[in-house]
């Protein structure tokens, strides 16, 4: 099969803190891949370069053109939508005008009223709430409407930055079950940053582990899963 | 009684001017977090600009639809070429190139035009109505502002690009993740924002007379609003530039302490006042910055 995200020596740096090492790592046309690792290894930053947000080098090609380059407006034009750690919600605007802004790159409005029907119908609770200011929704709701969003674009990658965190466990079992669909129905591929390492193995075909910048391991997500040693060491559970 | 409803009118008249002034200086308030100092220079000199067609003998008409085309693409050229190089820079350089903007501009349009003061002709002539309770030119200021202040909300609230603009003044972050150009938001901010102080200049000129320092107590007036409403809102700014002309005008009228010399202080004392007890204005909201 063939990549539709493929990155080698990716090297990225706060300032003069050099945070990532040399990462290789892909992500199949409509496959999951997850990278793994504990606070600090380098995840979010990860994410953050792949979308032009901070400086980096190596080669990211998206579908084959090179996005190492571009800015972030660019590159979320050409498809990748990022769900951002923190959500990244308009507070100040309602749940309907956040979905507006997630298809703010497209032009028909026929299309986005059909995707916000569509978006309505994965996650209900947006409905409920459409009118309300984003900054009241609950953290599990604006979870699924960062998501939502990020759907508004339609977009052919998503990069989601722990979508599990700070969530009660039947809300994450809830999401990633969205999720799951979302990657059938539309054939979205995903790149799911994740300490949950459990619940994301199940959901993911392929697996990254990331250790203070670098990838010490990789393969599918059930030879990470059936390795107890490597449970042990990185993923801790 | 008819010198409260004539004062009432004229703070209400006024009132639109600073509201609009109010409004200019809190939408590039939100957009990069700095208050523009040179924004009432900006106005007086697009009042210049207006004023020169006007000599060149251009009818009225068009004066006002090319002065306003004219100030935005200054505002976007002022962003672009002097702001945006700032970046993020402290808050004491972009103090400093405020000052330096408010310098030029008024020098410059004095030593284009010279320091005399001018008069200005109003677009909508001399006379009043209803037995001399309201002037031609306060009816046509009311109406104009007015009208502004709704086009400005219907674009914010029903349009796309208004959408963009909002969220990137919110979030420039999540902004870029959804593919808005922040920065290109960021200069049609500025573009509008003298498109407005403009407006705001023309119809305020007739009544305090042409000169480069004409805007400096407008201004005032402005920032007073602003701070009273909330820099945060700009529907609490439209609000307070109202309710400072207003208590302006029946503040200079009923306490003869004030009187007319005494008017200016009061911007100053509801800037202070309201810093004070409510420093997020009436309806401002506060800000978490998270470190």
């Amino acid at each position: 099969m063939s990549m539709l995200l493929e990155v080698t020596g990716l090297h990225a740096s706060y300032g003069d803190f050099r945070v990532l090492h040399g990462l290789d790592f892909s992500v199949e046309k409509g496959g999951i891949s997850t990278l793994l690792g504990a606070n600090g290894a380098g995840k979010t930053t990860t994410l953050r370069a792949l979308c032009g947000m901070i400086k980096r080098s190596g080669t990211i090609r998206f579908d084959g053109n090179d996005i190492g380059g571009k800015a972030t407006e660019d590159i979320v034009r050409m498809g990748v939508a990022h769900v951002p750690e923190g959500r990244g919600t308009f507070t100040g605007l309602t749940t309907e005008e956040n979905l507006q802004c997630g298809a703010m790159t497209r032009r028909s409005r026929a299309e986005i009223a059909r995707d916000m029907e569509q978006a309505y119908h994965w996650f209900p609770r947006l409905r409920e709430r459409r009118h309300q200011q984003a900054g009241t929704l609950s953290g599990g709701e604006q979870q699924m409407l960062a998501i939502a969003r990020a759907l508004m674009l339609r977009p052919r990658l998503m990069l989601l930055d722990e979508p599990s965190f700070g969530l009660a466990p039947l809300i994450v079992q809830e999401m990633f079950s969205i999720l799951r669909k979302v990657n059938q129905e539309e054939q979205v591929s995903m790149l799911i940053v994740e300490q949950n390492a459990g619940v994301v193995l199940e959901l993911a075909d392929t697996a990254f582990v990331l250790e203070t910048g670098d990838i010490v391991m990789s393969g599918t997500a059930a030879e990470i899963r059936d390795k107890e040693t490597i449970r042990a060491a990185y993923l801790g559970y | 009684m008819e010198l409260l409803a004539q004062q009432l009118i004229t703070g209400i008249a006024t009132g639109g001017i600073y509201a609009c002034m109010a409004l200019a200086v809190v939408m590039i308030y939100q957009a990069i977090h700095h208050l523009n100092f040179a924004q009432g220079e900006m106005a007086m000199f697009s009042t210049f600009v207006a004023w020169q067609m006007l000599a060149w003998g251009v009818p009225y008409w068009l004066v006002i639809p090319l002065t306003v085309a004219l100030s935005f693409v200054g505002g976007v050229a002022i962003e672009r070429l002097i702001i945006r190089p700032l970046g993020d820079a402290p808050v004491l350089s972009h103090i400093v190139v405020f000052i330096g903007l408010f310098a030029i501009i008024n020098s410059l349009a004095g030593f284009i035009w010279d320091f005399t003061i001018k008069p200005f002709p109003s677009p909508f002539g001399e006379g009043s109505q209803f037995e001399g309770l309201i002037s031609n030119h306060q009816i046509g200021m009311i109406a104009v502002t007015m009208s502004v202040l709704v086009m400005l909300f219907l674009f914010f609230q029903y349009t796309r690009v208004g959408l963009a603009m909002r969220a990137a003044a919110e979030n420039p972050a999540s902004a870029r993740l959804v593919g808005i150009r922040v920065g290109w938001m960021i200069a049609l901010g500025w573009g509008m924002a003298a498109a407005i102080g403009a407006i705001a200049g023309i119809l305020i000129a007739p009544i305090v007379f042409l000169e480069p320092n004409m805007m400096l107590s407008i201004l005032l007036y402005g920032f007073a609003g602003a701070v009273l409403g909330g820099l945060t809102s700009p529907t609490g700014a439209v609000f307070g530039g109202f309710m400072v002309g207003i208590i302006e005008n029946i503040a200079g009228t009923y306490i003869p302490e004030i009187g007319g010399e005494l008017k200016l202080p009061i911007a100053l004392f509801l800037i202070v006042t309201v810093l004070v007890f409510k420093p997020t204005g009436l309806f401002g909201r506060t800000v978490v910055q998270r470190v």
